[in-house]
């Protein structure tokens, strides 16, 4: 039986990026807020100190800071017609969990999408007739606009600090930058990080192909940094320990780094940790949401009544929530009705290694978001009117780190996998070899969803999150396409050999690709087409919202933390400026 | 900070919810308001460095085929020791004998179908120790049974790496365990530990790194950012700091 606690205000259920960024706007706004987290309490000098945070073997490939699959996991398979298995260790994805969510061991590359991104179907049917995507594709508008989130993608990079070039200042054209992106209101918070090699010889073969190099948008900072709200970031010291990793140098945008020093302190926010919440209640018309139930690490279950919920996990558990709540109306495939599941994507990536015999990268001299990348193929900055596929991405030179135990895998094809001859190659290789990256969309499609699993349950007895997906031909022909490009500029950058890596599919979910899971509670204009409203407010219950790549109607050609880190301002903007005044639906149906 | 008691509750040892946890930190619930928590010593959770000493997991005789199935896989050579002096050995033990070797933290329910391609993840009940005893029962019979009661460790160079080719292609029969997720495992924890943190039991005294130009944990690279194509001077540091940077015991 659920020990019932006191009414709060607000209950928000993950407290990452979206978590933090929202509980600190609604304090702010004089409400009593309660964050319950699955994860336990992080910060930086006590849980990734530079005395021991570099550890490769812990964090990357034991996966010491990321949730444990026997606490929740999600069954896969690739059609309705095969049998979904569970995801017993991570592989093609790594769901964050604690305090600071993904927060704490992203990249930190820090994108905005395109204009286009976000009026996706209208701009491409206009540009190229509607018979030109194909039939199963259900990539639609977002139901707002890039220039309504603009002020808010402003906010989020102005929160982390994020070093960039600026490539259009309020229509203006700036010399360096990124000449495709949509206009910005102002330039980066802080310059770009200093280029290490790789990324300057890829930029300089680049520009020799008439393309125009700028540098990655790094939330790895170029130098010290205080935010709006008085938070001091260091600067990047190029260590080579971000993703996977918590930053010890508090120079890695996180909610640690960024929101937390200031929410913590608010006496009307609470956090309570290692608190799993198991299902949000309803009221008896089920139009209503009560509250949340959830379970402490000793097994005690408790009753957070609250007047508003705001669902803020991971993407992928925050479909979970509303599937095992019975929130909303489950997907199905065969009859194309309901909207919780729908429309779950991810990202299609590539690389081109090559090796060279006179060159010397040093490779660990690195940070997650540090590289120079081109923009000319990413969303439809190009015809594809030729090409047989919609969509595309950014290509770059990224350098993320030097860490060895993986970073000895990237061999010259044909090396022997162990032995004498693998272990010269291994000595021979790493200084010397270099590996950028292509960074593809991936569109949505009717038969790509998240549901229930019949036969695999979690710990508390509820039923496994089930992932249906596959790669498509389209995003195979564009990756493709996107990894020639990237093997023409590879090529220029004169190396002894190159290996050009498209996916083929089928997709491997043992594979680390990304973790950009994306969909499955999207936004839309109407509940016909989604879950949520443009305000990210759930149709079905209006006093519950849903944050993150959840309520991304399909994924671009970007790393999504950019995006999701701006509609959580945006999120908090619409309820300040709306609904706490007249709490119901902001959207009419 | 105000911690509540509503929420504080010791662990209960043994119960289900440490088997939930796998991680090295003991874990109960907490309630934070009002107040960004302080630093206090031993708030976090240091690694946990590998002691010398006896093996932890194998049998004398296990110890003795891995050593010699290391040495194989990272054979040693003039500049650089093998896997089995750079203690890729006492780095598996170790990590068998801990919660890696018990699968701690994976999803671990039925019903497994281990009939399914690898593009669905490893499907396997068997934990990696449960991996490791069983194969290494098989090698071992299978040695003794081909080659006039000689053990694996036993055999000629040549002959091991006959042995491991044919467990990497799956062609070798160890009973009911695949030769090629054994194979794949040995291969991947012997890399492990030839290159992780001297810490975990391998890579003694960074052998490894000094063999690829890795330096280590150093966490300041900003003076070298900008100095493209040239060799990073210093030489590799791990957790546990530099030899070198001790006096030896006279």
């Amino acid at each position: 039986m659920a020990r019932k606690l006191p009414a709060t205000d607000v209950v928000i259920i993950g407290l990452g990026w979206t978590g933090s960024i929202l509980a600190n706007e609604l304090a702010d706004a004089g409400l009593n807020v309660v964050a319950i987290e699955r994860g336990p309490w992080r910060d930086t000098s006590s849980d990734f100190p530079v005395t021991y945070a570099q550890d490769e073997l812990r964090y990357h490939i034991r996966h010491d800071l990321f949730l444990r699959p026997a606490q929740e996991t999600m069954t896969f398979r690739h059609n309705v017609n095969q049998h979904a298995l569970p995801i017993r260790t991570w592989g093609s994805f790594m769901p964050p969990n604690g305090v600071g969510g993904a927060g704490v061991h992203w990249n930190a590359e820090t994108w905005r999408f395109l204009p286009s991104d976000f009026v996706l179907r209208t701009h491409l049917t206009q540009r190229y007739g509607a018979k030109f995507l194909p039939q199963d594709m259900t990539i639609q508008d977002w139901g707002i606009t890039y220039q309504e989130l603009e002020p808010y993608y402003d906010k989020f990079e102005y929160l982390c600090g994020t070093s960039g070039q600026a490539g259009n200042l309020q229509g203006k054209k700036q010399d360096g930058g990124n000449p495709f992106e949509g206009p910005r209101s102002r330039p980066y918070p802080t310059p770009p990080q200093k280029q290490p090699y790789g990324p300057m010889l890829f930029a300089e073969a680049a520009q020799q192909l008439g393309y125009h190099p700028f540098p990655q948008p790094s939330g790895n900072l170029s130098q010290a940094y205080v935010n709006p709200w008085g938070v001091t970031l260091g600067p990047c010291t190029y260590c080579g320990y971000c993703e996977w990793f918590g930053c010890g140098n508090y120079s890695k945008a996180s909610p640690q780094t960024t929101v937390l020093p200031v929410l913590m302190r608010k006496p009307n926010f609470k956090a309570l940790t290692e608190s799993t919440v198991l299902r949000i209640n309803l009221d008896s018309s089920g139009k209503r949401a009560t509250g949340v139930t959830f379970v402490n690490t000793s097994g005690e279950e408790f009753e957070q009544p609250a007047d508003l919920v705001l669902l803020c996990a991971f993407q992928l558990f925050n479909v979970h929530m509303l599937l095992v709540s019975g929130i909303g109306t489950p997907y199905d495939p065969g009859t194309g009705k309901g909207q919780v599941g729908r429309n779950y994507s991810y990202q299609v990536t590539s690389s081109v290694p090559a090796f060279w015999d006179d060159k010397n990268f040093n490779p660990f001299v690195a940070s997650g978001a540090v590289g120079m990348t081109i923009d000319e193929f990413n969303g439809d900055n190009f015809d594809h009117s030729n090409l047989g596929f919609v969509g595309g991405g950014y290509i770059g030179a990224v350098m993320t780190n030097g860490r060895p135990i993986l970073s000895t895998t990237r061999l010259p094809k044909g090396t022997p996998e162990w032995g004498a001859e693998w272990k010269q190659a291994v000595a021979k290789n790493y200084l010397t070899s270099y590996e950028p990256v292509t960074h593809g969309s991936c569109y949505s499609y009717d038969n790509c969803f998240l549901d229930l699993d019949p036969t695999y349950t979690d710990a508390y007895g509820r039923k496994l999150l089930r992932i249906t997906f596959d790669f498509h031909e389209n995003e195979l022909k564009m990756s493709q396409y996107l990894t020639d490009r990237l093997g023409d500029i590879v090529q220029k950058m004169g190396p002894r050999t190159l290996e050009k890596k498209p996916p083929t599919g089928p997709y491997d979910v043992s594979k680390y690709q990304t973790t950009h899971t994306c969909g499955g509670a999207i936004m839309g204009t109407s509940p016909n087409n989604s879950v949520v409203n443009r305000y990210c407010q759930s149709w079905d219950v209006p006093n519950l919202f849903v944050t993150g790549a959840t309520v991304f109607p399909q994924n671009a050609g970007y790393n999504p933390t950019g995006t999701v880190g701006a509609l959580a301002f945006w999120t908090a903007h619409a309820l300040r400026s709306q609904y706490l005044k007249n709490p119901g639906p902001l959207v009419q149906a | 900070m105000k911690a509540s008691n509503l929420l504080r509750r010791e662990l209960l040892a043994g119960a289900a919810a440490t088997a939930l946890l796998g991680g090295v930190t003991a874990a109960c619930a907490r309630e934070i308001s009002g107040e960004l928590p302080a630093w206090t010593p031993d708030g976090g959770a240091p690694p946990v460095p590998v002691t010398p000493g006896p093996w932890q997991f194998f049998t004398a005789e296990e110890a003795a085929d891995i050593e010699a199935l290391v040495d194989r896989l990272i054979p040693p050579d003039p500049h650089t020791p093998g896997g089995k002096d750079a203690g890729c050995a006492v780095f598996i033990d170790r990590q068998l004998a801990g919660p890696y070797g018990h699968a701690r933290g994976l999803y671990m329910r039925p019903p497994f179908d281990e009939s399914a391609p690898s593009n669905m993840g490893p499907q396997s009940p068997l934990t990696p120790a449960m991996r490791y005893r069983l194969s290494l029962a098989a090698l071992d019979q299978h040695c003794t049974a081909t080659f006039a009661g000689k053990h694996c460790h036993q055999l000629t160079p040549k002959q091991q790496d006959d042995l491991l080719h044919a467990m990497q292609s799956g062609g070798l029969k160890l009973g009911k365990v695949s030769s090629k997720a054994f194979f794949e495992q040995l291969l991947q924890n012997t890399r492990e530990g030839f290159f992780a943190d001297p810490l975990y039991g391998g890579n003694r005294d960074m052998v490894s790194w000094k063999m690829i130009g890795f330096a280590g944990t150093r966490y300041d690279y900003r003076d070298w950012v900008e100095k493209h194509n040239q060799k990073y001077p210093r030489p590799p540091v791990s957790i546990g700091g530099r030899p070198q940077w001790t006096p030896k015991q006279s």
